[in-house]
């Protein structure tokens, strides 16, 4: 890929063709929030927070742009903390303060930026979900199964399985639990039971040191999409 | 019948066509578009036909039905021609007197005419009436001539000669280069220049290009694109063709589709008919006219959702996917509909095109503003005189489309504002009425466009009400993927409401301001960055309405109910009863012939009293 040069808050870096303004941003140091960004995942640009302003020319048209969608290309100038910028940063925590106030990392990134009461009264019904979505790009592109997604439309949007009943293709992972960034999701284990979105699991032990690690269903599941045999994925990662 | 595989054939069918026609020499004209058939058009053309038999004419008067002539106020309408004679709200019974009196015996029927509401005249010919007079009609000029279901009949008025033009006499890029000259910007509402679009498109890599018709014609009061689904079918196909031709011939191979609302089943309905016609008659399908390229449409309905209007949206639902729009830094030219390249545009930039090519950019180019050109349909809806499909000249004033062809404001009224652009345009006052109407004018006063309706208010109109209207449309019809417009909008519905409560404070305007930037700056699609507009612009025009629902705690309009209550002059007041025989709580109370009281713990606000009083004694304050 060629490589180019853009300009990020008046220093000059070097990005490849192809590469997105977030990722040539953080890695040369420059501080972009992020919530619903994983480089595991693709991204949607959900949450708004990772906003740039872009232009062309010095002094020129500028845009608000979301950096983890915005391609960079030869010439980009980027300013990461505008007064533009900055209005929308602090706008999307008081609104996400105001939906989620038992978040702590919202409540975080909303005192980093001087917020610690949101003008918008409180809501009790959304516990910590955000609706970045990174559960449902999870479990769809990194793990494969499709059993998350989102449902209904506009502010009653919500995620969770189909019809909000226990999923019958969940495998019990627990990958949407690992990538949620409040804390939403909640993955119980209590011995050999693990229960995820409604639906418990029965856990395998390890063949070696006896503790149980994954659940049986999610073991029949690799097996039968790699082929390996259940008994060798029947050990825990410590023991392999 | 038989596929037409030249352009010879296809002269020669026209030919045909409009011998014949010439031999009929009466013909009678009833639109039967939706808007029409809603006020009993159906019932009056088959009360026509019934008629014309019994009176044994069926050879010697024809009669024609047609989509929409745009003038909804006084549907259903009936014209008899040659002479144009127009009559309206004409109902079934009225049938047997119009065909007796007008067509047998040429008898001009005082009662059917159409009043000028400004001069108070009587008009019997069509091209007469102001509100056709003033128009510039390049769309909506054959709508009474075609019968939407007839292929013959916009073939017989040049149609598909565009077509034919650009197969066989113009290479693609001639044809994107002329309309890039004509200076065509899409009419859904972004206003991009469709040369340009249509370029890209063709440029992109790629062995497969879908051309995209948008008819997710979503915003209230909006039925332009309706119209010309409805009533000229063709003149979309036949754009799109020309358009797929343009991007796709010798690069790749082209699909094409037409996404209609499924409210719209007549739309649906007549395109689908004219798809068919068109396949039969070989302008669509394998090898179109004998020109060795190939293309086909396929109709896709949406859901409903609002936000399908917007391209991005539009593709994710045509894939099967939820409607939910995407980041365009990388555009649909390039990877749109299933990651290939895309060109999408609106219906009504679909029908400019075979205009475009039969008559040529340059004379396209002349009509209207520097920045826009050609005409533009607007829906014209509110507290005018004549509401119905306006189409006009770019640039045109807003006086001339309100006052000259809507007729003024309905019942002598003073004007107030008009809503340009949809739910996410802004709000005009009267002091900029004269304004000149095109993309760059609406977008510098804080409106836009959109996709061309224009909303009259009158001083009975709350400006604080009417932006919370449009923000609570707005909150229904976001699709939720992203914080500022999912939350912003929930949040300034909370803010209107407390203002529209007497709960409001100074800082919720501040407030109310900050959230509009910065869902303007921060939304990921237009829906979000454009549903500020109505907010802001009525924050800019009319503060002091929103000052004096938080100061005075009082609606000057009378229109927040919990703003107004009812009192009644006792000075005025003659006894009359009828206040408190129309009440629907009994709160006006009274003895006969004394003056009447309202008690205000009954009062539901309903305004009855008000409007029935006919002393004026009812006071709203």
């Amino acid at each position: 890929m060629s490589e180019i040069k853009i300009k990020i808050d008046g220093r000059e870096v070097t990005a490849k063709k192809g590469e997105y303004v977030l990722e040539v941003a953080r890695r040369e140091g420059f501080e972009i929030p992020t919530l619903c960004h994983n480089e595991q995942v693709s991204q949607e640009g959900r949450c708004r927070l990772c906003v740039v302003e872009v232009r062309w020319k010095e002094g020129g048209h500028s845009r608000v742009v979301t950096s983890c969608l915005y391609p960079v290309d030869e010439g980009l100038i980027v300013e990461t903390g505008s007064e533009k910028v900055m209005l929308v940063r602090r706008m999307v925590l008081e609104l996400l303060l105001a939906r989620n106030p038992e978040a702590e990392k919202v409540k975080e990134l909303a005192q980093e930026y001087g917020i610690t009461q949101s003008r918008f009264g409180a809501d009790t019904e959304f516990g910590k979900c955000i609706l970045c979505g990174l559960c449902v790009r999870a479990c769809r592109e990194v793990v494969g199964v499709e059993a998350l997604g989102f449902y209904m439309r506009g502010v009653l949007k919500k995620v969770g399985p189909a019809f909000a009943e226990p999923s019958s293709v969940c495998i019990g992972c627990g990958a949407c639990a690992f990538v949620c960034p409040t804390g939403h999701i909640i993955l119980e284990e209590k011995g050999a039971v693990r229960k995820i979105w409604g639906r418990s699991f029965e856990m395998e032990k390890c063949a070696k040191c006896g503790r149980y690690f994954a659940p049986k269903y999610q073991l029949e599941w690799i097996s039968s999409k790699t082929g390996v045999p259940y008994q060798q994925l029947a050990i825990c990662t410590d023991c392999k | 019948m038989k596929r037409l595989s030249s352009l010879a054939e296809l002269e020669k069918l026209r030919k045909k066509i409009v011998s014949k026609q010439k031999r009929e020499k009466i013909t009678i004209v009833t639109s039967v578009g939706t808007c029409g058939l809603a006020r009993g058009a159906g019932e009056v053309a088959d009360a026509i036909v019934k008629e014309l038999k019994r009176n044994n004419l069926q050879n010697e008067v024809s009669l024609r039905t047609t989509g929409c002539h745009g003038f909804c106020e006084i549907e259903p309408i009936v014209v008899i021609y040659p002479e144009g004679i127009l009559y309206q709200k004409v109902q079934a019974e009225d049938v047997k007197e119009i065909i007796f009196e007008t067509v047998l015996k040429k008898k001009i029927l005082e009662k059917f005419l159409y009043t000028d509401p400004l001069t108070g005249e009587k008009i019997a010919y069509e091209k007469e009436i102001p509100f056709y007079k003033k128009q510039y009609r390049l769309l909506l000029n054959n709508n009474h001539l075609i019968d939407p279901y007839k292929i013959e009949d916009y073939i017989a008025l040049g149609g598909y000669s565009a077509l034919g033009k650009a197969l066989f006499k113009m290479k693609p890029e001639e044809i994107i280069d002329w309309v890039k000259r004509s200076g065509l910007r899409g009419r859904g509402g972004g206003g991009f220049p469709t040369g340009r679009k249509w370029e890209s498109t063709r440029r992109a890599e790629g062995s497969l290009k879908y051309i995209i018709c948008n008819g997710d014609e979503g915003d209230p009061g909006a039925f332009m694109d309706r119209s010309i689904m409805e009533g000229e079918p063709h003149s979309v196909l036949e754009g799109m063709i020309i358009g797929a031709y343009a991007i796709s011939f010798g690069r790749a191979q082209a699909q094409g589709y037409i996404y209609v609302r499924h409210e719209y089943p007549l739309a649906v309905k007549n395109l689908t008919q004219a798809i068919t016609q068109a396949k039969e008659y070989g302008f669509l399908g394998e090898n179109i006219l004998g020109s060795g390229f190939s293309f086909d449409i396929k109709i896709n309905r949406g859901g409903g959702a609002f936000v399908c209007g917007e391209s991005s949206a539009l593709m994710r639902s045509l894939e099967g996917k939820a409607g939910e729009p995407r980041a365009k830094y990388v555009h649909a030219t390039d990877k749109g509909l299933w990651d290939q390249p895309t060109n999408l545009n609106n219906v009504e930039t679909w029908a400019c095109v075979p205009e475009i090519i039969n008559r040529g950019p340059e004379w396209f180019a002349s009509i209207g503003t520097e920045g826009s050109k050609g005409t533009k349909v607007f829906s014209l809806v509110g507290k005018v005189n004549n509401t119905g499909l306006v189409e006009v000249p770019m640039g045109t004033k807003l006086r001339e489309i309100v006052f000259d062809i809507g007729g003024g404001i309905r019942g002598g009224k003073k004007f107030k504002a008009i809503q340009t652009g949809g739910p996410s345009g802004g709000v005009i006052p009267e002091q900029l009425i004269d304004l000149p109407v095109d993309f760059d004018a609406l977008t510098e006063v804080g409106s836009m466009m959109g996709s061309g309706g224009l909303i009259v208010m009158d001083e009975n109109d709350c400006m604080v009400d009417v932006a919370q209207y449009f923000v609570k449309f707005l909150e229904e019809e976001s699709c939720g993927k992203c914080v500022p417009c999912r939350e912003g909008l929930r949040r300034m519905r909370e803010i209107f409401e407390r203002i529209t409560s007497a709960k409001g404070t100074e800082q919720d305007l501040v407030l109310l301001e900050e959230l509009g930037e910065a869902m303007k700056l921060g939304s990921l699609c237009g829906l979000g960055q454009t549903a500020p507009n109505p907010v802001l612009s009525t924050l800019k025009y009319f503060r002091e309405e929103y000052e004096a629902h938080i100061r005075e705690k009082k609606c000057p309009a009378g229109v927040c109910i919990e703003l107004i209550s009812y009192s009644i002059d006792p000075k005025k007041c003659t006894g009359c009863m009828l206040c408190a025989k129309n009440c629907p709580t009994g709160a006006a109370q009274g003895e006969k012939k004394k003056p009447h009281k309202i008690d205000k713990k009954l009062c539901i606000k309903c305004g009855i009293c008000y409007d029935v009083c006919k002393f004026d004694a009812v006071k709203r304050g």
